[in-house]
């Protein structure tokens, strides 16, 4: 019988543009890149390749030099046309210029048999040769799983509470077969159970007849589709606890790779945002340039492109590339002009979290809103108390969570909670600060500094 | 607009790094976003977006919550003057254009001399112009009688901003409230301008009236207490009938510090904090329960007529009001747990009235009741914590 968890503190960001349920056709971009930043907890990419070298997609691009045998492998076949380094020759991106045609490398084909006498060795061979390793995460940190390790369960969010969140079962559409598929494959990895965590309000269908899975309902405003706080609500981790979290399209990818011995890299990913024509879904692939997938569809103001969510994604640019997590591109309008008395003017039109004077969509909480990336105030100290808490739905006291990552105090940090989050979770208190401090990078330098300690 | 940005833009390169005025970056950045709020975006990571509101618009939402005080003391000191000279046929406005003489100066010192320490300090030490201050700046000529001596205002703002303020490292990291500090260094420096019976009701140049008392409820309390008199009897003999009734008590149509005396004031000023949530309603509510409570216990412990008078009263006398619903309330020096604030309030509510009855050199409490538990609130939240965290700890090892 599943179980259902109601969550009450959070705050659903109503952003205009969101994608309606259609995909369209576009000319796949040229240029695709593997950014190794995207993956947390990667401590030196060793490169595999050089500029002007051809790969199939699934041919590995690099690996770690503290783990050397999960692979990072390129999401389409091409020519790897440059490497950009940054500082101290680190590897910013890997960038490959793509066939017309994508050529797979082709990995073992596993029958039904197979894969039900697949012992743990040789699934994690396979996961870690075919490029689907990386996208196990290891909480606590939020980091890459570590092969060696046996966790206690693998947690599955299968639904985005994001603003304009693309809707997952659409991502997976006429997957239904490899995501049961790759959920029989992760049930060798773990000593415990697969959780699936749902929108309490609608079971898509993909996920209605799941088997070996222990099903989970979640009901409330965002952050309830975070993998971090369903974790917190189902089974807490503490610090000698090691769970795994994995998406669902890296699910279905497990799948197919299995069952058809290629790594498949496409995705469908939701166009979002108030700049764009029509807000809908296209087809391409990791790593993907964005300009191609907007170009046409946007409406040529001054733009910021944000691969992933306003909340957690990361502001590329128009020729930035699409990152590995994120199946979501969001293009809102840049906030870098002065506003006269923008800070004291009454308006329905400026989304807050507070009440403060002046701030009224509180009133019309439903009406979707333009957002710009205006910091709207300057950084300050922490001065009013008690926000953080009413919009985290896990009982962890925010406020001292930060002071004690701040002030480098590792016990208290310990002691309050810094194992059950990453950013993604603290997004919306980073949101709603009104000291406009930098919250998420607080909580990735206290989880850096503990796991360093 | 744009000549407003123009002309700051012309200023600008006299303030920026490495020009002759460099120091002045601050004062300038300072004044620019009082104007215009700044073109500052969002970074690379993080969130893409942020919530409307910043720390300039909450201090605003105090500042609109602390009107009805403000204007309404402007006229009571008004009030006070005529009922007290014995013009019984003055009109609403001259009570109140001679209330706001008397009170805008007391404002105006209080803003110039300290938005003045606040600059000085911002550039010494480099660091933005913070919002603080101006909500300090209405809260002192609040907490003030109308009969301060104006270089008392400033002497007690400068106090207060240097020693309760800066040099903690400014708003957000003082311990205690910034403007009860000003008010307890004039109430220790120069006691005869702001306590006894003479101080609350502006005279000018004027004679009071025959039988006429500046006397406080709180004053005729202690004095009972003192001489073993009976207070609400003493009440009644009041020169002014009907003064002391709990309603006009409520209503805060007596002499007392120009923005503390009217419950009903204070209480619209609270809804609108409360609403907002700009301020806490655990600690206005406990504050005013633990009042309440320490009211009921020595009216059933009763030694004398002070102790005895009815509970609900010290809800309306005094600062108790303005001060739960002002001062308590300040979010950086009071308790910043949830538990902790109702603690944090009750006890107030409860130091207050012990403060009031037990104490006769100090007849109202609510002030140095505060100060006290700002200084406790830190250890409060303490135990708080540690409590969330044995919970914590328990709740993982299942």
């Amino acid at each position: 019988m599943p179980q259902t968890f109601y969550l009450k503190k959070g705050f659903n960001i109503p952003l205009v543009g969101r994608a309606l349920l259609e995909e369209h056709e576009i000319s796949q971009p040229n240029s695709f890149a593997v950014k190794p930043s995207d993956f947390k907890g990667l401590v030196q990419p060793k490169l595999l390749v050089s500029v002007g070298e051809n790969v199939k997609a699934g041919d590995p691009l690099f690996f770690d030099k503290v783990r050397e045998e999960v692979l990072f492998v390129a999401p389409v076949s091409g020519e790897i046309s440059e490497i950009i380094r940054g500082e101290r020759r680190k590897i910013i991106e890997i960038r490959i210029l793509a066939d017309k045609e994508i050529e797979y490398k082709t990995f073992k084909k596993y029958t039904k048999t197979e894969i039900n006498n697949l012992t743990r060795a040789e699934a994690i061979a396979a996961l870690t040769v075919g490029g689907i390793w990386p996208s196990f995460i290891q909480r606590p940190f939020g980091v890459l799983a570590n092969p060696s390790d046996e966790p206690s369960a693998i947690y599955i969010s299968a639904f985005d509470s994001n603003p304009c969140a693309p809707d997952m079962a659409y991502l997976l559409r006429g997957k239904e077969g490899v995501f049961q598929l790759g959920i029989a494959i992760l049930s060798k990895l773990a000593k415990g159970n697969i959780h699936v965590n749902l929108d309490a309000s609608e079971i898509p269908s993909v996920f209605s007849g799941l088997e070996q899975v222990n099903i989970n309902k979640f009901s409330g405003p965002h952050p309830a589709g975070n993998v971090g706080v369903q974790i917190h609500h189902i089974k807490p981790i503490g610090k000698n606890d090691k769970v795994w979290t994995i998406d669902p399209l890296s699910v279905a990818r497990t799948g197919t790779l299995f069952m058809e011995g290629i790594y498949d890299a496409s995705k469908l990913i939701a166009i979002t945002g108030s700049e764009i024509i029509h807000p809908h879904y296209v087809k391409t692939y990791s790593g993907a340039c964005l300009d191609k997938l907007v170009v046409e569809n946007f409406k040529k103001t001054n733009a910021r492109f944000i691969s992933g969510n306003v909340l957690s994604g990361e502001h590329v640019g128009v020729r930035g590339y699409l990152g590995h997590f994120h199946n979501q591109i969001s293009v809102i309008p840049e906030g870098d002009e002065e506003e006269f008395l923008g800070w004291m003017l009454p308006s329905f039109e400026k989304l807050s979290f507070h009440k403060a004077f002046g701030l009224f969509s509180f009133l019309i909480p439903k009406k979707e809103k333009v957002l710009d990336t205006n910091t709207n105030g300057e950084q300050r100290n922490f001065t009013i108390s008690g926000a953080f808490e009413k919009i985290l739905p896990m009982d962890i006291l925010p406020t001292y969570l930060f002071k004690s990552i701040i002030s480098n105090d590792y016990d208290e940090m310990e002691a309050l909670g810094i194992y059950e989050v990453i950013e993604e979770d603290v997004a919306l208190c980073e949101y709603i600060d009104v000291s406009k401090n930098d919250i998420q990078a607080i909580v990735r330098e206290g989880i850096e500094l503990i796991r360093n300690s | 607009m744009k000549l407003l940005q123009n002309l700051f833009d012309s200023i600008k390169p006299h303030v920026e790094k490495g020009a002759k005025y460099e120091k002045l970056h601050t004062l300038y950045e300072g004044h620019r976003t009082i104007f215009f709020k700044p073109s500052l975006t969002t970074g690379l990571t993080g969130v893409q977006v942020k919530d409307a509101a910043d720390l300039k618009r909450v201090m605003f939402t105090v500042i609109v919550a602390l009107i009805p005080c403000l204007l309404f003391g402007m006229w009571n000191v008004g009030h006070q003057h005529f009922l007290a000279t014995g013009v019984a046929d003055a009109t609403f406005i001259s009570k109140f254009l001679l209330g706001a003489g008397q009170v805008l100066p007391i404002l105006i010192v209080s803003y110039g001399v300290g938005l003045g320490v606040e600059f000085t300090f911002c550039v010494i030490r480099n660091h933005p112009i913070e919002e603080g201050f101006l909500v300090t700046g209405i809260l002192i000529p609040l907490v003030m009688p109308a009969t301060i001596p104006l270089w008392q205002v400033a002497m007690a703002t400068v106090f207060g901003v240097i020693i309760a303020k800066e040099v903690f490292g400014g708003t957000g990291m003082n311990i205690l409230n910034v403007a009860l500090t000003s008010r307890a260094f004039l109430y220790f420096a120069y006691p005869s301008q702001i306590s006894g019976d003479m101080v609350w009701t502006y005279l000018g140049d004027q004679v009071p009236v025959d039988g006429f008392s500046g006397a406080t409820l709180l004053s005729y309390g202690s004095a009972a207490a003192a001489n073993g008199t009976e207070m609400m009897a003493g009440l009644g003999g009041h020169w002014y009938a009907g003064m002391f009734d709990f309603w006009n008590l409520f209503l805060g149509i007596i002499p007392g510090s120009i923005g503390e005396t009217s419950v009903l004031m204070c209480l619209i000023g609270a809804a609108i904090l409360v609403f907002t949530g700009v301020g806490s309603w655990k600690i206005i509510l406990s504050v005013f329960g633990g009042a309440w409570v320490m009211g009921m216990i020595f009216n059933l412990t009763g030694a004398n007529s002070f102790m005895l008078m009815p509970a609900h009263y010290h809800l309306v006398v005094g600062g108790l009001a303005f001060g739960a619903v002002f001062m308590a309330t300040d979010p950086v020096s009071a308790a910043q747990t949830e538990t902790g604030k109702w603690i944090y309030g009750f006890m107030i509510g409860m130091l207050a009235v012990i403060i009031r009855i037990s104490n006769p050199a100090y007849p109202e409490g609510i002030m140095l009741a505060i100060l006290f538990m700002n200084v406790f609130a830190p250890l409060i939240d303490y135990y708080v914590v540690e409590a969330h965290k044995k919970r914590r700890l328990k709740r993982a090892t299942i």
